[in-house]
C-alpha cells in the first residue's frame, strides 16, 4: 500500500507552500478583491509561470516540464491554501486539459507552450443562462464557420488571450450536436463584459460572440462527452484546492479560538467549539481521502475517473463550504467583518463549489456513474 | 502512489491466503461482512441458522475454539505478540492485511480479541514472568478466554471514575461491587479488573489492577439485553471476592497507569465495524418503491445516498493512508480516530433513511422482510448502541479536538479532590 504522495512530491508542496507565503500573502489577495481594475495578481502569474508551475503536467514536447497529474494535485492545494488570485485553473486545469486530450498536433503545438509558459491565457465558455448547462439552453450556434451567441458567467474570460466556446454545430439543437470550438478572445466580434461575483477574485464577464472566427477542437458533435471527461479531470484539481482552503479556514479557526478569551477562558476550550472543530476535522479528513483517490484515478487514466472525480469533488465541496462557515461562526462579531480574513475563504469556497457545476449536480453525476458501473 | 503491497507485503499476503484457502469457508458477496450488534463477532453468528439459542451459542463457541487452535498451530493467532509468547513476531501492517484476508471467510475470532488485543499486551507490559509463562500461551490457541471488567455503572466516559472497592486483607484483596458491559463475562475464564484500593486517595491514583479467575466463588454474571432484544454484554457482581495479592498486576495504587496500557491497545484492537453502509441502501434503493417509482430513481433520494457514498469511501481511502503509514513503518495519522464517529452515524441514518423509503413495510421486523432480510431493522437498533459503545460521539470529538487539534482540555474538578469527596449525586 502505498496510498501518498511521493517524497519528491513533498518536496514540491513544500517549495510551493514557501513560495506563495512570501508571494501570496494576504494583503496581495485583498489587493486583487478591492481594485476593480485588476482580474488578477499579474505578477504572482509571471512568477509562477517562471517556476514552471503552468507547465507541470504539459508534455516536455509542448514546452512544458512533463510532469505527471499527481504533481498539479500538489499545486493545487497549495494555490487553494493560498487563495491565489490567478487564472490558473482555468487556463490549466480546463484549457490545457482540453488542449491535451483533444487537440489535433498542430492544435498542441500551437496554443500548449504559450499555454505552458504562462504566456497566454485559456478559458472556456459554457453556461448561457440560469441553471446547469444542457442541450435545450445551449443556443450559442456555428454556422457557415462563424460562433453566434452570449456566453456568461465566463470565469476568467477578460484575462483570457483564447477561449473555448460550447456552440450547437446543427441547428436541431439536441444531445449530439454540441461541439468545442477555439477562439482569439481579441478577435473581430467578440465583446466582453464584466460580471461581479461572490468572490471578486475569481472574475467572471459575459462574452458577446458576433460573427467570430474559430476552430474545432475534437470531434463534430461530441461536446458534452468531452466536457464531462475535462470536467472530471477537473473536479479532482479543485477538489485539492477545496481541501487547501478548508484546511487553513479549520486552522484559522483554531488560532482564533485560543487568543480569544471570553467568561475567563480561551474560547476554544469550550465543547461547543472543540466539537464544531472536531467536526470541521472529520470532514476535511474525509474529503483529502477522497481527494487522493481522485488523484489516483487521474494520474493512472483509469476508468474509475468518473466516480472519483464525483466523490472528490462533493466531498471537498461540502467539506470547505462547511469549514468556511463554521470558522466565521467561531470568530463570532469579527467573523463578518471585512477586516478580517473569514470571507475570503467563505467567498471562495462557495465559488469553487459552483464553478464546474453545483454539489447536487455531482451528487446527481456520482450516482448515475456508480449505475452504470453497477457494482459497487 | 498505489493500491500495492510492497513484495515483503505480498509474500506475507500469499502466505495468509493459503493458509485461510486451506482451511476456512469462503463468504459470498454483498451482506456478508459479520452482521451488526453490539459486540457481535461474539454472539451466535457462525453457527448454522437451524440451531437457535444457547446451543448455537455453545456450538459457536466451539467452533470459534477450533479455528483459534489452527490459526494458533499456523502462527497467525497473535501477529503483533512477540515469538517468545507464541506470537507471530509480526508488523502493524501485516496484522492488518491478516484482517482484511480473514474477514472474507466465515470464521470468527472476536471471543479472543479482548485478550490478544489489549489483555495479552497489558501483562506483557505490567505482569510477572510466571503469570506470563501460565497465562499467554492459552491466551493464543483460545483455550482460554479473558475478558475486560472496567466499566462500571458510574464510571462510563469517566472510567476513571470506578468504584469497585477493594481492600487489603493480610494476603489477599476482597473485591465487592459491580462491573457493567463485559463482554463474554459469561463464557470467559479470566478476566482483569481495576477496582479502587484506596478511596482518599485522588481520583487516578487510589486504583489498582489484577486478574481474576472467573469462577472464583462471589462473581456473578448476568447478561443484559439491549435494544435489539441479543445479549452480548453481561453485569458483573462481585461479592466478598477474596483473591491472593499476587493476582495484582503493577503496584498499589498505580492501576490507572496499567489501564492505560489496556486502553491503548483498544485502537488497534478494535477491527472493521459491521457493513451497514451505502452499498446497502444502494441495492435496496433498487427494489423498493417510492411515490415516483424506484427509489433509486428518485432524486432525493440520489442526493442523499451520494453523502453516504463519500463517508463510507472516504473512510475506506483514510485507512488506506493509515495502512500506508504503517507500510512505511511510521505511526498512522490521527485519521484512525474519526472512523467509528462516521460509521457509527451513518449506519443510524441510513437505516433510519431506508425504513422511511419502505413505508408502512418498514415496521415489520420479522425474518421475512424482503428486504435485504431485516439489515435497515436491526441497522436502526444497533447504530444507536453503536454511538455509544467503544467511547460515545461526545467523548471521541473531545478526544480529536485536544489530541489531534491540540485544543485545551476540559476544566475537571475531579482532579484536585480526594476521590470520596467527589460530588456524585448519590451522597
Amino acid at each position: 500500500m502505498n496510498f501518498d504522495f511521493s517524497d519528491d512530491q513533498k518536496l514540491l508542496r513544500d517549495q510551493a507552500r514557501k513560495f506563495l507565503q512570501d508571494k501570496c500573502d494576504r494583503k496581495s489577495v485583498r489587493n486583487i478583491l478591492e481594485d476593480h481594475q485588476q482580474n488578477y495578481n499579474a505578477d504572482l502569474w509571471s512568477q509562477i509561470s517562471e517556476l514552471g508551475w503552468t507547465g507541470t503536467a504539459i508534455p516536455e514536447e509542448y514546452g512544458g516540464l512533463g510532469l505527471g497529474m499527481l504533481e498539479l494535485c500538489v499545486i493545487a492545494e497549495e494555490l487553494g491554501r493560498a487563495l491565489a488570485p490567478t487564472p490558473f485553473s482555468s487556463s490549466i486545469y480546463i484549457f490545457a486539459e482540453f488542449l491535451k486530450s483533444y487537440g489535433t498536433d498542430d492544435q498542441k503545438k500551437k496554443y500548449l507552450p504559450l499555454i505552458a509558459s504562462g504566456e497566454k491565457i485559456g478559458t472556456f465558455a459554457l453556461s448561457e443562462t440560469n441553471g446547469k448547462p444542457k442541450p435545450n439552453n445551449i443556443k450559442t450556434s456555428y454556422t457557415s464557420g462563424k460562433l453566434n451567441g452570449s456566453k456568461n458567467p465566463v470565469t476568467d474570460g477578460e484575462s483570457a488571450d483564447y477561449i473555448i466556446v460550447a456552440a450547437n454545430s446543427d441547428s436541431n439543437s439536441n444531445y449530439n450536436s454540441l461541439s468545442l470550438f477555439i477562439i482569439d478572445r481579441n478577435g473581430p466580434g467578440v465583446n466582453i463584459s464584466n460580471l461581479d461575483t461572490i468572490d471578486p477574485t475569481r472574475p467572471s464577464c459575459t462574452v458577446d460572440l458576433e460573427n467570430v472566427a474559430c476552430e474545432r477542437l475534437g470531434d463534430e458533435g461530441s461536446g458534452w462527452e468531452m466536457i464531462d471527461n475535462i470536467f472530471n479531470r477537473a473536479a479532482v484539481l479543485f477538489s485539492f484546492e477545496q481541501v487547501g482552503g478548508a484546511q487553513v479556514s479549520l486552522d484559522e479557526a483554531k488560532k482564533y479560538s485560543l487568543e480569544r478569551f471570553a467568561f475567563g477562558k480561551q474560547i476554544g476550550a469550550f465543547q461547543a467549539l472543540k466539537h464544531k472543530m472536531a467536526d470541521m476535522y472529520v470532514k476535511i479528513e474525509l474529503a483529502r481521502s477522497n481527494a487522493y483517490y481522485g488523484a489516483w484515478a487521474l494520474s493512472t487514466d483509469s476508468n474509475e475517473l468518473p466516480i472519483a472525480a464525483a466523490g472528490a469533488r462533493v466531498s471537498a465541496s461540502e467539506a470547505y463550504n462547511y469549514a468556511s462557515q463554521e470558522n466565521i461562526q467561531i470568530h463570532g462579531g469579527v467573523g463578518f467583518t471585512w477586516e478580517y480574513d473569514c470571507h475570503l475563504f467563505y467567498r471562495r469556497s462557495k465559488l469553487l463549489s459552483l464553478n464546474i457545476g453545483s454539489i447536487r449536480q455531482w451528487k446527481e453525476n456520482l450516482i448515475s456513474n456508480l449505475e452504470k458501473r453497477n457494482i459497487v | 502512489m498505489d493500491f500495492n503491497d510492497t513484495p515483503q507485503e505480498a509474500e506475507f499476503r500469499k502466505k495468509v491466503r493459503s493458509f485461510l484457502e486451506a482451511n476456512a469457508e469462503k463468504r459470498s458477496t454483498l451482506a456478508a461482512k459479520p452482521k451488526g450488534d453490539a459486540g457481535s463477532s461474539i454472539s451466535s453468528a457462525g453457527a448454522p441458522e437451524t440451531v437457535k439459542g444457547e446451543d448455537a451459542a455453545k456450538l459457536a463457541l466451539e467452533n470459534a475454539k477450533e479455528w483459534q487452535r489452527k490459526k494458533a498451530d499456523a502462527g497467525f493467532a497473535a501477529i503483533l505478540w512477540p515469538k517468545e509468547f507464541g506470537g507471530y513476531g509480526g508488523t502493524p501492517i501485516e496484522q492488518v492485511i491478516y484482517a482484511q484476508e480473514e474477514q472474507d471467510y466465515f470464521v470468527h475470532s472476536g471471543y479472543f480479541e479482548i485478550g490478544i488485543g489489549m489483555l495479552g499486551p497489558t501483562m506483557m507490559a505490567w505482569g510477572k514472568d510466571e503469570d506470563k509463562k501460565r497465562f499467554l500461551p492459552k491466551m493464543i490457541t483460545g483455550e482460554e478466554i479473558w475478558c475486560q471488567l472496567f466499566s462500571e455503572p458510574s464510571a462510563g466516559s469517566d472510567l476513571a471514575g470506578i468504584r469497585m472497592k477493594a481492600e487489603k486483607d493480610g494476603d489477599e484483596w476482597v473485591l465487592n461491587g459491580q462491573k457493567v458491559w463485559t463482554s463474554g463475562a459469561h463464557f470467559a475464564d479470566y478476566g482483569m479488573i481495576v477496582a479502587r484500593s484506596d478511596p482518599t486517595a485522588l481520583k487516578h491514583k487510589g486504583l489498582t489492577y489484577f486478574y481474576v479467575d472467573m469462577k472464583t466463588p462471589g462473581i456473578e454474571a448476568k447478561p443484559i439485553k439491549q435494544i435489539s432484544g441479543s445479549a452480548n454484554f453481561n453485569e458483573v457482581f462481585f461479592n466478598d471476592v477474596r483473591i491472593p495479592d499476587s493476582q495484582r498486576i503493577g503496584a498499589e495504587g498505580e492501576g490507572w497507569k496499567v489501564s492505560l496500557t489496556t486502553l491503548m491497545n483498544e485502537r488497534l484492537a478494535v477491527g472493521d465495524p459491521p457493513g451497514l453502509d451505502f452499498d446497502q441502501i444502494f441495492e435496496a434503493s433498487k427494489e423498493i418503491e417510492v411515490e415516483d417509482g424506484l427509489a433509486v430513481k428518485n432524486s432525493e433520494v440520489r442526493q442523499k445516498m451520494a453523502d453516504w457514498y463519500i463517508q463510507s469511501r472516504g473512510l475506506q481511502y483514510t485507512k488506506y493512508r493509515s495502512m500506508t503509514a504503517l507500510s512505511k513503518g511510521q505511526t498512522p495519522g490521527p485519521e484512525l480516530s474519526i472512523s467509528k464517529l462516521v460509521t457509527a452515524s451513518k449506519m443510524q441514518d441510513v437505516s433510519s433513511y431506508a425504513l422511511d423509503l419502505m413505508d408502512m413495510s418498514g415496521m415489520v421486523h420479522q425474518d421475512q422482510n424482503p428486504i435485504l432480510k431485516n439489515l435497515f431493522q436491526n441497522g436502526y437498533f444497533f447504530s444507536a448502541a453503536m454511538r455509544i459503545a467503544g467511547g460515545t460521539d461526545e467523548v471521541l470529538r473531545n478526544i480529536i479536538a485536544e489530541r489531534v487539534l491540540g485544543l485545551p482540555q476540559d476544566e475537571r474538578s475531579d482532579k484536585k479532590l480526594p476521590f470520596n469527596e467527589l460530588p456524585s449525586g448519590k451522597n
